[in-house]
């Protein structure tokens, strides 16, 4: 169960540095985990408690309260299967039913080769869409048990080195931001804020 | 607007302060709120919900939570309306929904808030037929603490303790909904020293503590309150037995010391009174030299016969164990018998003169909002963990700064706003350097930037505290009062507490027991070795395993003829005595007992002493019969109007009704009490030798949980002593290039031993800190030899 490699404890260096309290960067730096291994393992949360200085019991805390924040392995594909009312009404049991068959594996589970999971989600927000599924949290719209088969085979056949490629469980994104030190913004400590924020409008700006 | 709020609760008009939380206002008043999640010595949070009462405050009434809800004027508030009670009954039906109702297997059962809450104002029936959530049965989540987490309500009480008042968030809510859980972290347990505390305000049966597991039941309890002696702060305490054998400890909500709450050593060292090592009968060394039980006369002229010699070749050491009461027929019985060499510490405190000489400030004044403490003393959490608890609430909560002037790092760093950490022996100097305003340059390993800091807050006009102990055993205690000297100077208005090592030592300086015209401890042991002096009396002291030069102690007890112990164990010092009697107690006597801050608390007696063990007092008075000295006394209220016509200081004590005002008096300091620090000087009177370019200027400090007799004797405790490692600065660490928990040799003049290694970043450069009395090394054995500091050299393998 590894802690952050040398590359992602530089990175998580980096993203707590963006922060005027080290403790903010706690989520950033689970997402970091999860990319890392594809779930967030026990070593990692320790590693990052003492990056950002808190217990690992806090960490634990945090992590275990986000579904999507994986404690346990899970494959390279994650299927959510949504079974929320509108879904439910155009098949989504009929769907689950199918897709467990396919795979040989309950929902919950993860297929013996490490490449899926299963997992029966709530409301995925396209109702319109029904019923629906997310693959690495990726819609599928209107999937029946035909274009489910069809999906399966695809993944299966998948070519990773094709940037178009589902990319592995955990991948925040393909490419990563980089902001050059000089035009960072900084982190500003909340009693060192003087002014109002930004955002707000002031008065000379009203007048113009 | 006016200072006070007038509210009406269940049709009575009532006052409140601004500000007051509603739930408090009703129960000042005679309203009780029924609650689970609320506590008053913790933040409100609203978990729980069961606080829902009535409100209106003009917009028509409707529920609110009342431990949310600051009070208004003109709120108008009903606990009792129906549908107040309809939510008492929704809510606790919700509660129950998971709750296992194994109450008659439940340690709480008795004396459960949701049992008693359940019946008061709860539904009378159950409609819940379903399955309940199931858990595995309790899982230790520390080494003293249970979790059943079938029977949590998930009220947040006690990871808020852990995180708002302890600083130990090592327990938090794991998961989301249904399945949220209080755990810890796999593999890191609950070990905080205050984590008892969790158990005490649980209000049900979830968390229990390994000690008190299925020994009693609570309507079997008996209790008295009294006072922890642990240590010196005097903790609040209840003592509750069953079948004449105390079996919890729980902590009072005493305003001004403890709050309620309490370290575990408070609370679990009660268990060392029922131990099997306890000394039940007085015994004799026969011509054989072996130990044989004796009747207390035998053993009491055995001793007389021992003491009955010129009075300078005897020597006292120790009294910081006794009862105020047994102190003072012990002073009478020294004064009688005209012995002058008496000392209640062993030179690992502070000069009693110097003590007796502070300006004392009472822990309310120390923690008191927008103040400034200074530590000048070891870590607090370690030596005196209430304390802690009260200094770390006010710097947290109150916006106190703290500053502090230690040897390493403390439990309290995290919260200070400067920490100088000089290298032994230079404490004075930094101190001085303060006290002068020279901050532009950094002095004894302390950064200008960090004493400028400092010097900023001291001169700042807010009131200071100092807490003045012995941070380093290795290093003499003239440069810590001579930095007190120093600070003192820079704040004339600065007060004091004293951070000394064994309980009611207090009590033992305010009684005399301090080697004022004659020898102290270390000149005592001295003599011993030299053959000056042929009876040595041990009051409750272990110089064997407890005094830090150890190879003075041994030459002293190969020398010394009569050694008389009276105790309450036979530690390593007492079983080479050659006459022990056996003393009564914590909870076996009543009694009082003398704080840091001269507060004067009783000691009650719930259970009977062991078989033939005895109050302290009484065996002086029979000491002083059998050498046909009256001291004046014959029953314990004799004896305290004795005390309280004789010693200035105890006048007027009504000893009947110490607690009857809630905290316990104040002793008055008296005129001319001690030596004050402006007598003393800030210059060290102990020159600080050189330091060589590979030595490592030595740290011995202690740890809560060590091989001390009272940790020892308490079997939930014993194993809770850590083996002794040696911890080195980040920078002396990297030039010794061995990994991390690498063995390696320790040297100093006297000995050599190989330790694990840790790095350690608290520490400043130049030092290596051995803790004291743990096992695997005894820091005693580097502490040989009379010097002002100790260096050592560290090298690999």
């Amino acid at each position: 169960m590894p802690r952050l490699n040398a590359n992602n404890e530089m990175l998580a260096r980096e993203i707590i540095a963006r922060y005027p309290v080290r403790k903010s960067a706690l989520i950033p730096l689970l997402h970091l985990a999860q990319e890392q291994d594809g779930y967030v393992a026990e070593d990692a949360m320790a590693h990052i408690a003492e990056l950002v200085e808190v217990t690992p019991a806090e960490v634990l805390g945090t992590c275990s309260f986000y579904e999507m924040f994986k404690l346990h392995p899970v494959g390279h594909y994650v299927i959510n299967v949504c079974g929320t009312l509108s879904c439910q009404l155009l098949g989504a049991d009929e769907l689950i039913h199918h897709a467990e068959d396919r795979l040989g594996i309950k929902v919950g589970a993860t297929t013996e080769d490490g490449r899926f999971t299963l997992e029966k989600a709530e409301c995925q927000a396209a109702c319109t869409e029904a019923p629906c599924l997310q693959v690495n949290y990726r819609h599928e719209y209107r999937v029946t048990t035909d274009d489910f088969d069809a999906m399966i085979d695809r993944l299966n056949n998948a070519d990773q080195k094709d940037p178009a490629a589902i990319p592995p469980h955990g991948t925040l994104s393909t490419v990563r931001q980089q902001i050059p030190s000089g035009r960072a913004v900084g982190a500003v400590a909340p009693e060192l804020v003087t002014g109002p924020p930004v955002w707000m409008p002031t008065e000379s700006a009203e007048e113009s | 607007m006016s200072d006070v709020i007038t509210i009406t609760i269940n049709g009575q008009s009532v006052e409140c302060q601004p500000g007051e939380l509603l739930i408090d206002a009703a129960e000042r008043t005679g309203t009780y709120i029924p609650r689970f999640c609320y506590h008053p010595r913790m933040k409100p949070v609203g978990m729980c919900r069961m606080c829902l009462v009535d409100v209106d405050t003009g917009r028509g009434p409707g529920l609110q939570p009342s431990c949310m809800l600051t009070v208004s004027p003109g709120m108008t508030v009903d606990t009792e309306s129906e549908r107040t009670q309809r939510a008492q009954e929704g809510i606790l039906e919700l509660l129950l929904v998971n709750h296992p109702l194994d109450c008659p297997v439940c340690d709480k059962g008795g004396e459960c808030p949701l049992q008693d809450q359940t019946v008061a104002y709860g539904p009378g029936e159950s409609r819940f037929i379903e399955e309940k959530r199931h858990y595995e049965k309790p899982i230790p989540i520390s080494d003293l603490v249970y979790l059943d987490r079938e029977r949590c309500i998930l009220c947040d009480r006690c990871t808020r303790f852990a995180s708002d008042v302890a600083g130990d968030p090592l327990i938090h809510f794991i998961d989301r909904g249904n399945e949220t859980q209080v755990n810890t972290f796999p593999d890191e347990p609950f070990s905080s020293y205050f984590s008892g505390n969790t158990v005490q305000i649980c209000p049900v049966g979830a968390l229990t503590a390994e000690p008190y597991r299925f020994k009693a039941r609570p309507w079997d309890l008996a209790e008295v309150e009294s006072t922890s002696t642990v240590d010196t702060t005097g903790a609040r305490v209840v003592v509750q037995s069953s079948r004449d054998a105390v079996v919890r400890v729980l902590g009072v909500d005493s305003d001004a010391v403890n709050w309620s709450w309490l370290s575990d050593k408070d609370r679990f060292a009660y268990e060392s009174g029922t131990s099997e090592d306890r000394l039940v009968d007085p015994l004799v060394r026969n011509e054989a030299g072996e130990f044989g039980i004796a009747r207390w006369t035998d053993a009491s002229s055995f001793a007389a016969e021992a003491l009955s010699i010129d009075p300078s070749r005897i020597g006292v050491i120790g009294g910081a164990r006794l009862p105020i009461e047994g102190q003072f027929a012990w002073r009478r019985l020294l004064d009688a018998a005209g012995i002058a060499n008496v000392d209640a510490q062993l030179n690992d405190g502070l000069d009693a003169d110097v003590v007796q000489g502070l300006p004392r400030a009472t822990i309310a004044e120390a923690a008191a909002p927008g103040g400034v403490v200074v530590l000048l003393s070891a870590d607090p959490k370690e030596e005196l963990p209430t304390l802690y608890l009260r200094l770390r609430h006010a710097a947290v909560e109150d916006g106190a700064s703290i500053i502090e002037i230690t040897p390493r790092s403390t439990g309290l760093s995290r919260y200070a706003t400067a920490s100088l950490h000089p290298l032994p022996g230079s404490v004075a100097e930094v101190a001085t350097a303060l006290a002068d305003s020279n901050t532009g340059a950094d002095v004894g390993g302390v950064a200008a930037a960090s004493l400028a800091k400092a010097a900023e807050l001291l001169s700042s006009g807010r009131p200071v505290t100092i807490v003045l102990g012995r941070p380093n055993l290795a290093e003499d205690a003239s440069f810590v009062t001579a930095a007190a000297s120093a600070l003192a100077r820079m704040v004339p208005d600065a007060k004091f507490l004293p951070a000394l090592r064994r309980g009611n030592v207090h009590g033992a300086i305010e009684l005399g027991l301090t080697p004022t015209s004659g020898l102290e401890t270390e000149e005592m042991l001295q003599a011993c070795a030299n053959d000056e002096i042929e009876t040595l009396v041990l009051l409750g002291s272990d110089p064997l395993s407890d005094f830090p030069n150890r190879a003075l102690v041994d030459a002293a007890f190969d020398h010394v003829e009569n050694v008389i112990a009276i105790d309450t164990f036979l530690n390593p010092s007492s079983s080479r005595a050659d006459v022990v009697l056996p003393a009564a107690g914590f909870g076996e006597v009543d009694g009082s007992f003398l704080n840091l801050e001269r507060r004067l608390s009783p000691l009650r007696a719930k259970v009977t002493a062991p078989g033939q063990a005895r109050a302290d007092w009484m065996i002086a008075a029979e000491l002083g019969a059998t050498l046909g000295h009256d001291l004046g006394f014959g029953t314990l209220d004799e004896l305290r109007s004795e005390l309280s016509n004789s010693v200035a200081s105890f006048a007027g004590i009504d000893w009947a009704n110490l607690d009857a005002a809630g905290d316990g008096p104040i002793l008055p300091a008296l005129e001319g009490a001690g030596v004050a620090l402006s007598d003393i000087g800030s210059a060290s009177t102990v020159a600080v030798p050189p330091r060589d370019g590979y030595g490592l200027r030595l740290v011995v400090d202690r740890k809560l949980w060590d091989l001390g007799t009272m940790v020892q004797q308490s079997a939930s405790l014993a194993h809770l002593a850590a083996p002794a490692e040696l911890s080195l600065s980040t920078h002396d660490f990297e030039s010794l290039g061995v990994d991390d928990g690498a063995s390696v040799t320790i040297e100093s003049e006297a000995t050599s031993a190989s330790l694990v290694v840790r790095h350690d970043s608290g520490l400043p450069r130049g030092a290596a800190r051995v803790p004291y009395q743990l096992p695997g090394f005894d820091a005693g054995r580097l502490l040989s030899g009379d010097h002002a500091v100790i260096d050592v050299r560290v090298s690999a393998g």
